[in-house]
């Protein structure tokens, strides 16, 4: 539970002349769930794409298990284990269930047994039963089910859940939260980028948060959330 | 004065006076393309369309060929709201713009081309207005009327779209719908009402340049052919939403593309259209003048 | 590539291509015999005439089908070909069978080459560029003195060529050759990881290559393929009618129906671009008897917007059912 596996140092990255994000230091241990909170347009999603390789090019360095990961495309990130869902679930909408689920196993996984790992995949969500469904046939919370396999399906030493739980309800809140324990673990580490602070608190060992582009605050959540600045940077922007 | 020198310097004038010609042709693709995001391929076919009404009706009635595009753009203003209804409905509401939608704009700039031949024949038309056969001097240089007027002319309503789009308050929304629908309809504008009559107003640009080409050249129904890889890389190179840019990568292209034919025959002008698409496409697809992404 | 299929039928991979190419042949050898009993070289002309269009067809299906990319530079591609073919012929000598795969070689680099510039941004650069492509290829031919320039090139043609019983039937049988090939490529493409990833790809390219997917190769390779093909169907075109010109390489035709083949019989399937161009191929064989080629082109034209907007699926859209 020591080693770091994912390291993030000094990344920034600028839009024209409006700074997005600014010098951030972050480690991930393996295993680790690590909360990344922040108000809106405080450079989240920006570090996620920094991250995930969406944009091409930022400020500073990314590193997974040593091997920095500067020049890499998405695909090949995704392959070493980096993966990610989108705030919006975005499901192959002409694939079934099952094919989402296949579509990274034949191009990072074992090809031949693609179909068994998928339904493997699906079985960890508890969508085994709508294989053969179509994503628009999903309700809202198993569409973020279903992105969450296909997240699995390229056997993750890393998870970005990008707002997992945006306009779920209250219970279906808790499946999710139940569902990314449950894949932490079994070795996961979890980047779990949220606004409710209940599904945050209730899932992270350790806090990050973000302001106008920077980080603010890194450590364990009560204290994280003790902090002065913490509540002054929410207080002041509601 | 150097005769290798002064065939240069009326390259470049001439060649802005194409420039004019083709900012005619593109304003309505920079609306179309560059703010609504509907790629309208079927563009430089429906301003051939319009070229030809135009010498139908500039013939009969003994107009000029200016004045009757102006006269027939408010029809086409109608034929695009009919073509951008018909484009939502069945294409951009169910979002299947990308294969469907372009589909749907090729079989339209088809059936114009084609119903072109069938009504008018494969042949050339033309409409020389009086003044098409004067040309000014000034000292060396030679400003043919027959380019100068249609480039006035369209340098003169282009400038009142950009000043209509930044004053008005519809002009506003329309420069804003591709950015932003959803504020749009925060505002309490219907974002499809907007695209609906920049749509309008991008089709009736082309009925105006159509007028412009008529005076500049015979048309024939596939004279459109030879604009798509022009207008497109001039919307790119101006950076897709600007006017400004527009006019300026306009200005530009005739001028590279004058020169071109000057120095080394007029045969090899539409490989420069396509030549220069294709390295704004790979090095600076923002456009020459859109800022880096 | 078989073997990673959808996986209903996974196992029965083996019997249905089986099946596939077993009825792929039986149709051809049953083609050339009813076409060698009627003995009449109208038929193998028309024969020639859908064929080329299942091959052209086919090959826009791979990138635009599949992966959702629109090229609109058909007969630019095909034109490619032709004049590849030509230009073999004059420089070596060589004639129709080393034509084609020179055609497929060249048309495929130039596919290459178009989506390696526009495909690494929005896919609707990649068929502007497309668009513009057949014009200025157009343009070159046109001031290529070597293959004919504008006024074309002619090619001799022996009158006896056996086994087969005219130069008819062995162009015919040439093409079904090449149709059978192309459909069969395209089906395999379909049932491979590599069709699988560009359906990933039309569906949300963000996605696919967030979960792995290697979208910038899969697209290349595709039109790569695409354009390969287009090359392939363009090929025999000078061989065929023994003469060409610019005008009839780069004819409207070829790039009207190369998108309203698919689009009408159910792009995204492989039998859908057959069921076109048999379908429209057919039709306007049948109809430049009675009505003007241009009326003929006209009416391709409508039926392209009107399938798209009323039947987005096309015709393989009516036999599927509704889910």
């Amino acid at each position: 539970m020591s080693e770091v596996l994912l390291r993030a140092q000094g990344v920034g990255k600028r839009f024209g002349g409006f700074v997005a994000l600014q010098d951030v230091d972050i480690e991930l241990r393996a295993g680790e769930r690590l909360g990344l909170i922040g108000p809106n347009g405080s450079g989240k999603s920006t570090f996620v794409n920094c991250i995930s390789g969406d944009f091409a090019q930022h400020d500073g360095t990314v590193t997974l298990d040593g091997h920095a990961l500067a020049g890499l495309k998405p695909h090949r990130r995704a392959r070493l284990g980096l993966a990610r869902t989108f705030q919006l679930p975005q499901p192959f909408a002409s694939l079934s269930v099952l094919e989402n689920v296949r579509v990274p196993l034949l191009f990072s996984g074992d090809a031949a047994r693609a179909t068994q790992r998928g339904m493997e995949c699906l079985e960890q969500v508890e969508m085994a039963a709508k294989a053969a469904m179509l994503p628009r046939e999903l309700t809202q919370v198993e569409q973020r089910r279903l992105e969450l396999a296909r997240a699995l399906a390229l056997n993750p030493r890393v998870l970005i859940a990008d707002e997992a739980m945006a306009g779920l309800s209250n219970s279906e809140v808790d499946q999710i939260i139940e569902l990314l324990l449950r894949l932490n673990a079994a070795g996961t580490a979890v980047i779990m980028i949220e606004h409710i602070m209940r599904a945050v608190t209730a899932f992270a060992e350790r806090l990050v948060v973000f302001v106008a582009g920077r980080k603010i605050a890194d450590g364990e959540p009560r204290a994280v959330l003790g902090m002065q600045e913490v509540e002054d940077a929410y207080l002041g922007r509601q | 004065m150097d005769p290798q020198l002064s065939l240069l310097l009326n390259g470049i004038v001439s060649g802005l006076l194409l420039g004019g010609l083709y900012a005619a042709a593109a304003a309505g693709l920079a609306i179309a393309f560059g703010m609504l995001d509907i790629v309208n391929i079927a563009h430089p076919a429906l301003m051939v369309a319009g070229a030809f009404l135009v010498v139908v009706i500039g013939t009969t009635l003994g107009l000029d060929p200016l004045l009757v595009s102006l006269l027939i753009a408010p029809l086409f203003y109608l034929v695009g709201v009919g073509i951008y209804t018909f484009y939502h409905h069945f294409f951009e509401r169910r979002g299947e713009e990308a294969l469907q939608g372009l589909a749907f704009f090729f079989g339209v700039m088809f059936i114009v081309e084609v119903g072109l031949v069938m009504a008018f024949g494969p042949e050339q038309r033309f409409l020389d207005p009086d003044y098409a056969f004067i040309t000014w001097r000034l000292g060396e240089i030679d400003l043919p009327l027959r380019m100068l007027v249609p480039a006035v002319l369209a340098m003169a309503v282009v400038g009142l779209l950009i000043l209509w789009l930044r004053r008005s308050f519809t002009g506003l929304a329309i420069a804003a719908v591709a950015q932003d629908a959803e504020a749009l309809r925060l505002m309490a504008v219907d974002p499809v009402k907007i695209k609906r009559l920049a749509f309008g107003i991008s089709v009736a640009l082309a009925a105006m340049a159509g007028g412009a080409l008529v005076v500049v050249q015979p048309v024939e129904p596939s004279s459109g052919q030879i604009f798509i890889g022009r207008v497109f890389a001039i919307c790119i190179m101006g950076g897709m939403a600007s006017l400004p840019g527009m006019v300026t990568a306009a200005l530009l292209f005739g001028v590279v593309e004058n020169v071109t034919a000057t120095f080394y025959g007029p045969s090899w002008s539409p490989a420069v259209a396509f030549g220069w698409l294709l390295l704004v496409l790979a090095f600076r697809p923002q456009g020459l003048f859109g800022k880096a992404a | 590539m078989s073997a990673t299929t959808i996986p209903v039928t996974a196992e029965t991979a083996g019997p249905r291509n089986l099946a596939f190419w077993g009825g792929a042949i039986g149709i051809g050898v049953a083609l050339v015999v009813i076409l060698r009993l009627i003995g009449n070289d109208y038929g193998y002309f028309a024969g020639y005439f859908v064929l080329q269009y299942v091959v052209l067809a086919s090959a826009w299906n791979i990138l635009g089908g599949y992966a959702g990319y629109v090229n609109f530079g058909a007969a630019g591609f095909m034109a490619a070909g032709a004049y590849t073919a030509v230009a073999l012929r004059k420089a070596t000598g060589l004639d129709l069978i080393p034509g084609i795969v020179a055609a497929a070689f060249v048309s495929g680099l130039l596919g290459l080459g178009t989506g390696y510039l526009t495909l690494r941004l929005r896919g609707v650069f990649f068929s502007i560029a497309t668009l513009c492509l057949a014009v200025v290829l157009q343009t070159l031919i046109v001031n290529w003195d070597y293959v004919g320039g504008s006024r074309g090139a002619y090619i001799v043609n022996p009158l006896e060529i056996p086994p087969f019983a005219s130069w008819g039937e062995y162009m015919f049988i040439v093409m079904l050759v090449l149709a059978i090939l192309t459909v069969g490529i395209a089906r395999a493409v379909e049932h491979s990881r590599i069709g699988r990833g560009l359906q990933a790809i039309r569906d949300n390219e963000r996605a696919a290559e967030a979960v792995g997917v290697p979208t910038l190769r899969l697209k290349l390779i595709a039109t790569t393929l695409c354009g390969a093909l287009m090359g392939v169907a363009g090929a025999p075109l000078p061989y065929y009618s023994g003469y060409l010109n610019p005008d009839a390489a780069f004819s409207l035709s070829y790039a009207v129906n190369a998108i309203a083949m698919p689009l009408i019989g159910g792009a995204g399937t492989w039998a859908g671009p057959v069921i076109g161009a048999v379908l429209l191929g057919t039709l306007q064989q049948a109809a430049t008897v009675t009505i003007s080629s241009a009326l003929n082109l006209w009416i391709v034209g409508w039926m392209l917007v009107i399938f798209v907007a009323l039947a987005p699926r096309g015709i393989m859209g009516w036999f599927r059912k509704r889910r």
